[in-house]
């Protein structure tokens, strides 16, 4: 009966063949770790955000003397709006968090090099648009640090030369940011930015399929195969590793529910407390800070003394990551093989990526301007001199085979 | 008979449509983009503002709404006005050459009348707006503080005529809305005399 449907359906659409293909006879390294949670991880999250976002919509109103009264009336009167909303806020930092460390997983191994780069690129699109569709999200709750917030980043295109003012006038609809603004954020927070994503996951995911995981050895597993053609170190993604993502899965909704129940605002990390205000264009928030995802480049723009100057190394620091397949000219992927320059460059820009993080939250005071400019240096350290660093490193030999302990 | 493709016919037919697809497209572009302009019901609420002073004490701040932005009102004391030469040193651009706002505003006092200060509100840096600082020695800002303006985000300060002081973000003074006096006591921003 159910082989049959499954004939009917394969002599029409390629059902079967897909799933072997994408799945049951998609052959992945067998010493995958830890780090490798983090992308199936994200994609779960994606839904998380299109499901909750979805029915969001449903109650909210994307207008500037409605919308903080609807998020107000879907967290008090909608029943278990608050839920939905909490986990919709909570998501947002969740997804980042996540790319993050699936963003340090590629750092650590090596997974842009070649054969990944486009791969990698694809990656940094998503990376992108997610960053698009957190700002434009953020404008929708029209909170005051919403209001000033887009008010600030909206400013950033007034450094561009010439058309900078009409640019920005632009971009906002109006001589400020206005209901004009606020709804076509929520057309392009709904409708535009999603479908990219979605877009750019697809193709992260067929390059994925198309060149094959890298692993914490930085060894293709593809040149060494058995004689059924089946790399001898892979092995199928279905069951072995849908089984340990769930575990992933399992650890990872424990502690999002924990985040949910307990402390929605994370003490005002996920949820700003100045945002439980309406927007007021006549009063600045006391102290202007983004969410803590867009912190460390946000204290490299402050860290600048010049408008212009301190936007453009912001973008910079956004798109050097596009450039790693080609700034790194190391002989080897994996940080196991990598010699002490790379470590010691990798680990300052780590540590440097967070403590910017830190200081995007501050008070602009002189020490900790003193530091973003010092941590800032660090960070373009990494990506600059890495042609350099990455090419006269001593590396250690890579074997031929991963190395794998069977539990 | 042999058919025969002309290939260099055929890609010359490819490139011309495609280019020609191209144009049009541009073409079709141009509504879309022009629709995220300011509408015509955007314009008309950016219209000039009256505004009312009489009752505008020596000292004293008045914040009024205009295009979204908040436009500051100082009514300045002789001796806020008397501080403006000193520090010209410490300015980054004390005569406001690079600074948006209109012609009459050149000069320390940047006002069509030294006593009235009108100033938009928006930091120049990154659009924070700058809070009120006046007494001198405030030592929410720095001891050495001479009273003025000074941006609650990044630091940026500004003198009592929103001149922009050296080594603080901001790169340019705040700017002076076109204005004018209407009577004494009234003043219409948004427009200055002569193109109303």
């Amino acid at each position: 009966m159910l082989s049959g449907l499954t004939t009917w359906i394969d002599e029409r659409f390629p059902l079967t063949a897909l799933w072997k293909s994408q799945v049951s006879e998609y052959y992945a390294p067998k010493n995958m770790n830890f780090w490798y949670y983090f992308g199936s991880l994200a994609l779960v999250v994606l839904v998380i955000q299109i499901l909750s976002g979805l029915f969001l919509t449903m109650n909210y109103k994307p207008s500037s003397a409605d919308a903080f009264g609807s998020v107000e009336y879907i967290m008090r009167d909608v029943e278990w709006g608050w839920l939905i909303r909490y986990i919709h806020s909570t998501g947002a930092s969740a997804f980042f968090i996540v790319v993050y460390l699936h963003m340090f997983r590629a750092l650590l191994y090596g997974s842009y090099q070649k054969p990944r780069e486009l791969l990698w690129i694809f990656g940094m699109l998503i990376y992108l648009a997610l960053m698009a569709e957190a700002f434009f999200g953020y404008l929708l709750p029209w909170g005051n640090m919403s209001y000033w917030g887009a008010q600030v980043i909206v400013s950033l295109f007034g450094a561009v030369p010439v058309v900078g003012d009409s640019l920005t006038e632009w971009i906002r609809g109006d001589f400020y940011i206005s209901d004009v603004t606020l709804n076509r954020f929520f057309a392009l927070h709904v409708v535009a930015i999603p479908f990219a994503l979605v877009f750019l996951v697809i193709a992260h995911l067929m390059a994925l399929h198309e060149v094959g995981s890298n692993n914490p050895d930085g060894v293709e597993i593809k040149k060494v195969k058995g004689p059924d053609g089946i790399p001898l170190d892979g092995i199928a993604f279905h069951p072995y590793y849908t089984v340990k993502d769930m575990v992933g899965l399992g650890v990872f909704l424990i502690l999002f529910a924990l985040v949910i129940f307990f402390a929605p605002t994370l003490g005002g990390y996920f949820l700003e407390n100045a945002n439980f205000d309406p927007a007021n264009s006549l009063q600045t928030p006391p102290h202007i800070a983004p969410v803590w995802y867009f912190t460390p480049f946000y204290a490299i723009l402050r860290a600048v003394p010049s408008k212009p100057l301190g936007a453009a190394l912001m973008g910079i620091a956004v798109v050097l990551f596009v450039f790693l397949p080609w700034l790194d000219r190391g002989k080897v992927k994996s940080i196991r093989y990598r010699g002490p320059l790379f470590k010691f460059f990798l680990y300052s820009f780590a540590i440097s990526f967070l403590a910017l993080g830190y200081l995007g939250l501050q008070p602009p005071t002189p020490a900790y301007t003193l530091a973003a400019r010092v941590f800032t240096v660090v960070y373009f350290a990494f990506f600059l001199l890495m042609p350099w660093y990455s090419s006269i490193d001593k590396t250690k030999p890579v074997p031929t085979r991963v190395t794998y302990h069977a539990h | 008979m042999t058919e025969v493709v002309d290939a260099g016919r055929r890609h010359f037919l490819t490139v011309a449509t495609v280019a020609a697809g191209a144009v049009g497209a541009a073409f079709v572009a141009v509504p879309f983009l022009a629709s995220w302009k300011p509408s015509a019901r955007a314009k008309a609420m950016g219209a000039p503002v009256e505004v009312d002073i009489s009752k505008l004490e020596p000292g004293a701040m008045l914040k009024v709404e205009w295009r979204g932005k908040a436009v500051y009102i100082v009514h300045r004391t002789p001796q806020m006005l008397a501080q403006l030469e000193g520090i010209v040193g410490e300015l980054r651009d004390p005569e406001s050459a690079e600074s948006d706002q209109p012609e009459f505003a050149k000069g320390a006092a940047r006002a069509l009348k030294p006593e009235y200060l009108v100033l938009v509100g928006v930091c120049t840096h990154l659009g924070c707006a700058p809070l009120d600082k006046f007494s001198p020695g405030d030592v929410t800002v720095s001891a050495d503080w001479q009273g003025g303006f000074f941006c609650p985000c990044h630091g940026s300060k500004f003198d009592i005529s929103g001149r922009v002081y050296k080594n603080v973000p901001a790169p340019t003074n705040l700017p002076v809305p076109p204005y004018q006096f209407v009577t004494d006591t009234r003043i219409l921003i948004g427009a200055e005399k002569g193109n109303a």
